[in-house]
């Protein structure tokens, strides 16, 4: 072989390693493209719901629509102060029930359970049970509760909510507890301290942060949830009017408007999505500000960076 | 004479130990009619039992013990039992649910048979009634199905998008896709029923249905925006925080040797996921998609409000621009005006159960494909 043939030979090699090199940098600059468009097609929607809430929703507020009592639709008195009240009762109502159970799960999953098989079970059914549809426990609290007690009552609604409540409240909880060094709990022994104090005293108080982060977001998810409340709490146009009458919701109020035909009812959905949005994100943004911020980062930064 | 209660009476006569006990069984196997004297007697009759059995001797002798050490080992056993009850009422959670429903969905299933589930008609007026929940299933699946397909792509590609951009940019970022699971799904349904249906309709369906209408099934339909390809759009934006969320958890948990050498063998970014991270974790990435497809075949409200709530046979769409229904929807259209006396509540009652079955069993299967990747991760190369 001669020493042009192989410089031809190297030339070749060369040109072959570029177009392939060529190729798969295209290829690569292709994928990362899409990727992109992919992140901004799941990003618009976002930000079009938001700024629609916004826009159509701005001019339903006042004073009066938040709080007033409602009249008739097609006069445009609509006002959504008992969907807002029943909400905050509905949400009380269902912490009461759900949190003590998802706590007391947490803490047993935690710092007795440990990695017993039954402990495992409880973990997978908990995770199972978090993606049951929630229409389903909407039927179970009809069944159990409205049917039996012959009433729409909104503890039937409350109860059907703990459900998707606690399971996340005691998985959050457990991983908050798991967060405690170890040697905190060997402390309290060795000052004889009883499990119980340890745990509820020592372990507990130095997780309520973690604590405090799931019970909120699960709030936040539960204010949003829908399906259970259509049997189980019914909706109404008057305030609360005790435990045996039929209760209105914020997301069940949206609803109900969203499927009458006049414009007023349009706009004023869009105004109770906004108020229902601005809650949620208030609780989400405001979990992320004061507990999950990147201690680094100031400002909103530090809230997006988390 | 018997009263109703006889048999339990009797077997607790059997278990007694003090004639007292006996005595008091066999007046009330006799003797008592009513309720009243019923509780009566049997407070009597169980307060002698439990005075005389072996749990109370146990606890008698429980309270002689010394004061202090009973105080801290009892509070420290309650709080213990506390703990494990708040436990295990998962289980007896899902138990109850799954009896409840059961029973009082007997009757459509005394009545329809296998037909419940294969059937088509929905016909709820008393006299007629006949009900089969086969179009709903099909709703759900396909409604499902194309919210998955489009869906996990577009997952998948910002669990990547994340992962190759500096963190400053790609936590905020991921930040704001989880958002998209804050947005309440009536507010979706709000966004589709006002915006999206009509620019959907105008601007993609409509061209569609004029260049493809005649020769292509899927876009047959007359275009009305309250279809299955509206719903399931929507469907899709919601199950992408789901998804991508895992995936990214996902594909993180592929050791950082990996990556390092495809990056050594003069890989690019995209071959580097090609090589190391996706044959990694494909079990893991099947199992997030099967999540995405678990709360897709949950959803309620935004379909219910998209999909134009059809029932029957037209409830099977024969194209894309077709209304059809879905389990969940139709039970939230339907349930409340269901008549008590009908077999129409015990029909969606049914259709509950249907739904939480397939719900349960894709949920079981995707915590398993998970649970497997996770496996992975602490295995002996970490």
């Amino acid at each position: 072989m001669t020493y042009t043939d192989r410089q031809q030979k190297r030339a070749e090699i060369r040109a072959m390693f570029k177009s392939n090199v060529r190729r798969r940098l295209w290829v690569d600059k292709i994928v990362v493209g899409t990727v992109i468009v992919c992140a901004l097609m799941a990003i618009i929607p976002l930000i079009w719901i938001l700024g629609t809430a916004v826009y159509s929703g701005v001019p339903a507020l006042n004073w009066e629509f938040l709080t007033g009592k409602p009249g008739a639709v097609g006069a445009g008195q609509i006002s959504i102060g008992p969907a807002i009240q029943g909400t905050v009762i509905i949400i009380a109502l269902t912490s009461l029930i759900g949190l003590p159970i998802g706590i007391m799960g947490g803490i047993y999953l935690s710092e007795y359970g440990g990695n017993s098989r039954f402990a495992k079970q409880i973990r997978f059914f908990m995770d199972v049970f978090m993606q049951v549809p929630s229409i389903v426990l909407g039927i179970f609290a009809f069944l159990a509760i409205v049917l039996t007690l012959g009433y729409y009552t909104v503890w039937a609604g409350a109860i059907a909510l703990s459900f998707i409540m606690f399971p996340i409240v005691a998985r959050s909880t457990e991983e908050a507890l798991r967060m405690v060094p170890w040697t905190y709990r060997e402390a309290g022994a060795a000052l004889g301290l009883s499990k119980m104090v340890i745990t509820l005293r020592i372990v507990l108080s130095q997780a309520k942060k973690g604590i405090l982060t799931g019970v909120l977001l699960s709030i936040s998810r539960v204010g949003g949830e829908t399906a259970p409340l259509i049997m189980t709490i019914l909706g109404s146009n008057i305030f609360f009017s005790g435990f045996s009458s039929s209760t209105d919701a914020l997301p069940l109020r949206i609803w109900r408007l969203s499927l009458q035909p006049y414009d007023e009812a349009r706009i004023a959905g869009w105004g109770a999505a906004l108020t229902l949005v601005i809650i949620i994100f208030a609780i989400h943004l405001g979990v992320r500000y004061f507990f999950l911020r990147d201690k680094s980062g100031k400002g909103l930064r530090g809230v997006l960076r988390g | 004479m018997l009263s109703r209660h006889s048999f339990v009476t009797f077997l607790s006569v059997l278990c007694s130990p003090h004639y007292f006990t006996g005595i008091l069984g066999i007046i009330q196997v006799f003797y008592i009619d009513n309720i009243e004297e019923y509780v009566l007697c049997n407070l009597f009759m169980y307060s002698t039992y439990f005075s005389h059995s072996q749990f109370t001797i146990m606890v008698k002798q429980w309270f002689k013990r010394d004061e202090k050490e009973k105080k801290s080992l009892l509070s420290d056993k309650i709080f213990k039992f506390a703990a494990a009850a708040a436990g295990a009422y998962v289980l007896a959670i899902i138990l109850i649910i799954v009896l409840q429903l059961g029973i009082e969905s007997m009757p459509i299933w005394e009545e329809e048979g296998i037909g419940f589930i294969t059937g088509t008609d929905w016909n709820p007026v008393p006299g007629r009634e006949s009900f089969g929940a086969f179009p709903y299933i099909l709703g759900t699946l396909i409604t499902s199905a194309i919210a998955l397909a489009i869906g996990f792509p577009l997952s998948i590609g910002i669990a990547m998008l994340v992962m190759i951009i500096p963190k400053r940019i790609g936590q905020p970022l991921g930040y704001l896709v989880e958002l998209i699971e804050a947005v309440p799904s009536v507010v979706f349904g709000l966004w589709g029923l006002f915006v999206f249906r009509i620019y959907f309709r105008d601007l993609v369906e409509k061209p569609l249905h004029d260049m493809f209408g005649d020769s292509i099934f899927l876009f047959g339909g007359t275009p009305f925006g309250l279809d299955v390809i509206t719903a399931s759009i929507i469907l899709a934006i919601m199950i992408i925080p789901t998804i991508s969320s895992i995936s990214r958890e996902v594909m993180m948990a592929v050791p950082q040797q990996q990556r390092e050498a495809a990056y050594m063998l003069g890989s690019t970014t995209f071959e580097m996921f090609r090589m190391a991270i996706f044959p990694y974790s494909k079990t893991g990435l099947l199992g997030a998609s099967m999540l995405g497809l678990g709360r897709a075949v949950g959803e309620t409200m935004a379909i219910t409000m998209l999909i134009g709530n059809t029932t029957g046979l037209r409830a099977i769409p024969q194209s894309l621009f077709d209304s059809s229904q879905t389990m969940p929807s139709i039970i939230a259209n339907e349930f409340i005006e269901a008549s008590p006396v009908s077999l129409h509540p015990a029909a969606l009652v049914g259709i509950g159960l249907i739904l939480l079955a397939v719900g349960l069993s894709i949920n079981v299967a995707a915590h398993f494909l998970v649970a497997r990747m996770v496996k992975v991760n602490e295995g002996p190369i970490h």
